[in-house]
């Protein structure tokens, strides 16, 4: 329990850091959005529109450690501030109609090529020395190389534009109204697979290996000999004993690296024109739009602080070391 | 991994890091002990297969960075009248969409690349080589503080916190690139080195070294930090894919200079002028070939470092030599 505890502490001090983070950043950038929206204006603006702008943004003059604690105010309130993109719509309005395009997308393919990999790497372990396990990491280590949006412009151009098999770009086919119809659902798949296969095929490469490393000196552990010994059958010896004690630093790795799983889906789905928050990111940073940016950032923060604190909690099933020692 | 046994060493990789020396060496011993741990590296990297077919990926481009450029004749930013040309003996690998040569901009950009991507790497493992190791080598209240941090950083997404820094950034250019990411991605190599250094703070070697009055600084990084290098190796190469997968990234997003070429503003001008949907794939092509290619040759030294640091990933025939022996 006093372990829980520790965790949770973490988690809030990681938390409280993205999110001062997030305000020390923006307060170094040149400008404030609302000289932005009145670039765009270029002057024809007069002082009263101008003065509305500032107290919309919620600009004022007040000393650092008031906008501070102003800003945390915000944050608490669900407020991120107006979007200059989309100016006025809200920033949370904006993420919360390109966010459940986002966790489908990349929530799943991460989830798919986190478990396809490591069952694989558990299976080429195990039979160590096939024509699988001396063919398949080699390969795997040039995809993991390969920058995320390369592969998805080059299956982009094999798949969709060369032989014409999935859609080139978007979420859904244009002229469909977004529903739970059959037609609207398909359609949705049918876009969605094909950024869903380079996230998998880029990202499954780092599971799989690792599990095979961490698998193959699990195997050579004197209890797997004697669970053989004992002549169990070949699975319960392979993911009772050998992969639930290989599985642990996966775990680990699959929590650490997804902050970078999400920035190289972001610029996925900037390939594929697909909607999300990649989309909204590519927009914040090509029109300046911090608020956006701002929103955007903690976001994707939280979500990898939540997604760290649930690994930790799994870890802490899987290993009862870590109950006993410090519980 | 035969390494010769007066070098007080066993015969893996793994033994390197603890040598056991309970006298206080003359300086002379100890230049000579540095020079075998750099001889050692060297033949870990060419006696294993993996690890060298790695190098010598990595020296390809390498060369091509350095002497590449001086056999480049035509201007890789000059327009021309060929637009969109398919590659052809005039056009090794054909032209952009303002007639400016792909195979001069690769081989340019291979430069910028390659500089950008080691200078960053070795920025980055510098800063986490200091955190890690003054935080394991101080212990208690320093080591608490630096911890922290460095778990928060850990768990901070990099790419994305990259973007948002770069894009606040007014001056945009390699040098931002390079400073973004480093100041996200330390965090990891850092806490490596710290776990290594708390270990190694009480051996004796250390203890002996601090009675005979040296400073801190010297203990820090004269005697401790050697007995790592392996570590900090195998991170460095690590860091180097990774810093040339983000800084491509970061191009490609436009927050990168684009008018410095480089892979990665290579992918900027190809992606904003549809090079895809004009079916120019000689256009965005070559660049992604040369980061899968150098990051693979990097990848292959790091798997063949993995390999000979754990004894039970490697293959070997020696178990049949032994029966052998014993049969006879």
């Amino acid at each position: 329990m006093r372990h829980l505890l520790r965790r949770i502490g973490f988690y809030l001090v990681a938390l409280w850091a993205s999110i001062t983070l997030n305000f020390i950043i923006f307060r170094l950038a040149p400008g404030n959005p609302a000289e932005a929206i009145m670039a765009r204006f270029q002057g024809r603006m007069n002082p009263e529109a101008t003065q509305a702008l500032l107290l919309q943004f919620g600009v004022t003059k007040d000393p650092l450690w008031v906008q501070y604690f102003q800003y945390l105010n915000n944050i608490l309130h669900g407020n991120f501030g107006l979007s200059v993109t989309y100016f006025p719509t809200p920033v949370s309005e904006v993420i919360g109609q390109e966010l459940p395009w986002t966790l489908t997308l990349i929530g799943c393919s991460a989830l798919i090529s986190f478990v396809l990999g490591t069952l694989i790497g558990v299976l080429i372990a195990w039979k160590r020395g096939s024509v699988l396990d001396s063919l398949l990491p080699p390969f795997l280590t040039f995809f993991s190389a390969i920058p995320y949006f390369w592969l998805a412009l080059i299956c982009l151009y094999v798949f969709a534009y060369t032989f014409n098999w999935f859609p080139l770009n978007g979420g859904y086919a244009i002229g469909l109204t977004p529903g739970l119809t059959p037609d609207f659902l398909g359609s949705v798949i049918q876009h969605a697979i094909l950024p869903g296969f380079t996230i998998v095929l880029s990202s499954i490469a780092g599971w799989l290996l690792g599990m095979r490393n961490t698998m193959i000196t699990t195997l050579s552990e004197d209890y797997v000999l004697m669970a053989e010994a004992k002549g169990l059958s070949e699975q319960r010896v392979m993911f009772s004993y050998a992969a639930r004690n290989a599985i642990l630093p996966n775990v680990t790795g699959f929590a650490l690296s997804l902050g970078f799983v999400v920035g190289g889906a972001l610029l996925t789905e900037i390939v594929f024109s697909y909607p999300g928050i990649g989309f909204a990111l590519l927009q914040a940073v090509q029109n300046s739009d911090y608020p956006l940016l701002q929103g955007i950032f903690l976001l994707i923060a939280i979500g990898v602080l939540g997604a760290n604190f649930l690994a930790d909690l799994v870890y802490t099933v899987l290993d009862p070391r870590v109950r006993q020692e410090r519980g | 991994m035969n390494i010769p046994a007066r070098e007080k060493k066993g015969d893996d990789f793994t033994n390197v890091q603890m040598p056991g020396g309970t006298t206080v060496r003359s300086a002379k011993a100890e230049e000579s002990l540095r020079n075998a741990r750099l001889r050692d590296l060297w033949r870990l990297l060419t006696q294993n297969p993996k690890a060298f077919a790695g190098v010598c990926m990595v020296a390809f481009f390498v060369l091509v960075a350095i002497f590449g450029p001086l056999f480049i004749h035509t201007n890789p930013l000059a327009f021309s009248s060929d637009v969109l040309s398919s590659p052809s003996s005039q056009h090794l690998l054909g032209t952009t969409q303002t007639g400016q040569d792909v195979f001069a901009q690769v081989v340019v950009g291979t430069r910028v690349s390659i500089l950008w991507g080691f200078l960053t790497g070795l920025l980055v493992t510098l800063l986490s080589i200091t955190i890690g190791l003054v935080a394991g080598y101080f212990g208690g209240v320093v080591d608490d503080v630096l911890s922290l941090v460095i778990n928060v950083f850990l768990v901070l997404p990099g790419l994305p916190l990259a973007i948002v820094l770069a894009s606040v950034l007014s001056y945009k250019g390699p040098l931002t690139v390079s400073l973004v990411i480093t100041l996200t991605s330390w965090a990891w190599g850092a806490r490596v080195l710290r776990a290594q250094s708390l270990s190694m703070r009480k051996r004796d070697f250390v203890e002996a070294a601090r009675s005979s009055g040296e400073s801190a600084f010297r203990l820090i990084f004269f005697e401790i930090l050697p007995n790592e290098i392996a570590i900090v190796a195998a991170g460095f190469v690590g860091t180097v894919i990774y810093v040339i997968l983000a800084e491509a990234g970061l191009e490609f997003l436009g927050l990168g200079d684009p008018n410095i070429i480089s892979w990665g503003s290579m992918f900027y001008w190809a992606q904003n002028n549809d090079a895809l949907l004009q079916g120019a794939w000689w256009w965005f092509l070559p660049p992604g070939l040369c980061i899968a290619l150098l990051g693979a040759g990097l990848a292959f030294i790091n798997y063949g470092i993995d390999e000979v640091a754990n004894p039970r990933l490697r293959r070997e025939p020696k178990p049949k030599a032994v029966k052998m022996r014993k049969a006879a």
